[in-house]
């Protein structure tokens, strides 16, 4: 039977294009190896149970909640977090747009807020503003910027970001 | 604090089946939205070792003439992005995008959504004492506590929690047939049989024997002609479960009902098919007053608690909304 055993893993994760080998607890998510073990804390952890999506990133270039996946389930796989947008030291035209519009308050929901608008634009979902809110609605944002939030998404997708 | 688990990374199906089949403290992770979810944060379940099959050959689908072949590592996404799947059963389309939300819909597999476990606060709370889902002859601490995202339906004093999946509605309305692999081969269950009602046995959710893993859930396509729609009821707008939902299949000839297929959410501890209520649409005129009594013969009997009575005429009222909606009747 082939089948690989560990009680600790060995996990290989790209991460914003760098790849890092970590030996983990079995029981440790991608968040927290994100977050404690390679020390990028811009993914935040909001609700740790998959109902406020503060910890989304991009999992082989799809938008995934990191507290509910194990790091063992993302060996040799990529993520893409909050910190690896930026392109040549210039900040990613949402990042731009949110600060902009006003995005956020508090700012805790923002890193997930981008990351999944990054996926919505490339899922080709902001036809319309009803459709931005139905599928941002996985981002909750406590301080209530989803107005702004929306403009933002809406100028990048329209491609009238005026920082661009 | 979690349990410590063995993690263990399944390189082929059989391997796998064999492997949880010969322990009893094994569990599979697939998509792990509620697997990770009940051991990492609700700490209800805690397996020794944790078998994930997400590598598996057992994703994406394939249409054979009638029926659409899903396998069940596909995603939400994956399947609400299925072209068959928006034109011959746009009803189940809609039910996986009223679900959850952009990144579990990533995340999350059919399988795994046939599989999802109940929602209930009190289940998912360890520290009360009273679940007989999670302690067999504990009481049930939902029937006599704050109770409204829980079932009317094939409930009881024993157990009130409901059955939460969006997308099982439609299936359970389409006879969508489950393949199971054990030990000892495959077995083809009907998804209206693969559940069992809690009675007296809350802890007992569906006809899996432990190790047993489900493949592949069969679709049947609609045929040609045939309406569908999913309505879902909720506390907000997006990202909720149901208060109520129903998915219903109407085929119209003139001003009858020739064929008619319904089933309901957010109302029983498991998804509900509504037969009572598709014997009265067969074969009558497609007017409110035929919906009104589908509602009717499909809420005959429902257990109630003081927080979940609203539920019987929100579920009539949904009901006779869908059914006004797929056969195109004006409001």
């Amino acid at each position: 039977m082939e089948i690989e055993k560990s009680s600790g893993v060995t996990v290989k994760l790209k991460v914003n294009g760098r790849t890092s080998e970590l030996r983990l607890d079995s029981r440790v998510t991608l968040l927290s190896a994100l977050r404690e073990h390679l020390v990028l804390s811009g993914t935040k952890k909001g609700c740790d149970q998959g109902a406020c999506g503060a910890c989304t990133v991009l999992l082989d270039g799809r938008r995934v909640l990191s507290c509910l996946v194990l790091a063992a389930q993302c060996d040799g796989r990529e993520v893409t977090t909050i910190e690896g947008l930026a392109r040549n030291g210039r900040p990613h035209p949402l990042q731009e747009a949110f600060v902009h519009h006003d995005g956020f308050q508090c700012g805790f929901c923002t890193p997930g807020q981008i990351m999944s608008a990054v996926a919505l634009l490339e899922e080709d979902r902001a036809g319309s503003d009803e459709e931005i809110r139905e599928f941002m609605s996985g981002n909750l944002c406590r301080c209530g910027a989803y107005p702004n939030i929306v403009a933002a998404i809406r100028d990048v997708a329209t491609g009238k970001g005026t920082h661009q | 604090m979690t349990a410590e688990f063995e993690y263990v990374r399944a390189r082929d199906l059989a391997g796998a089946v064999a492997t949880v089949s010969g322990d009893p403290d094994a569990a599979y992770l697939a998509g792990g939205t509620t697997q990770l979810d009940l051991m990492l944060k609700d700490g209800v379940v805690s397996p020794a070792r944790l078998v994930d099959i997400g590598h598996l050959p057992l994703r994406g689908t394939t249409r054979d003439r009638d029926r659409l072949r899903v396998g069940a590592l596909t995603t939400m996404a994956e399947l609400a992005a299925d072209p068959v799947v928006a034109e011959q059963v746009p009803f189940v389309r809609e039910a996986l995008l009223a679900g959850a939300s952009p990144q579990l819909r990533n995340m999350a597999t059919i399988g795994g959504n046939l599989l999802q476990r109940t929602r209930c606060r009190y289940f998912r709370d360890p520290a009360v004492a009273a679940c007989n889902k999670r302690t067999p002859g504990s009481g049930c601490a939902a029937v006599t506590g704050v109770a409204r995202m829980h079932a009317i339906l094939g409930a009881s004093e024993h157990c009130i929690a409901l059955h939460p999946s969006d997308l099982c509605v439609p299936l359970m309305a389409l006879d969508a047939t489950v393949h199971i692999q054990g030990v000892r081969g495959v077995r083809v269950v009907p998804l209206t049989g693969f559940y069992v009602l809690p009675k007296a046995r809350p802890d007992v959710e569906n006809v899996l024997h432990h190790g047993e893993m489900v493949t592949r859930i069969d679709v049947p396509l609609l045929p040609v002609g045939t309406r569908s729609g999913y309505l879902k009821v909720r506390d907000r707008a997006s990202y909720e479960f149901a208060l109520l939902s129903a998915a219903a299949a109407l085929r119209i000839e003139g001003r009858t009902i020739t064929a008619a297929r319904l089933a309901l959410g957010g109302v029983g501890t498991v998804p509900w098919r509504a037969y009572a209520a598709e014997q009265v649409l067969t074969g009558a005129p497609a007017d409110e007053q035929t919906y009104r009594a589908a509602a009717e013969a499909a809420l005959r009997e429902p257990f109630t608690v003081p927080g979940t009575e609203f539920k019987v005429e929100l579920a009539k009222r949904t009901i006779v909304r869908i059914l006004e909606t797929v056969s195109g009747l004006p409001r």
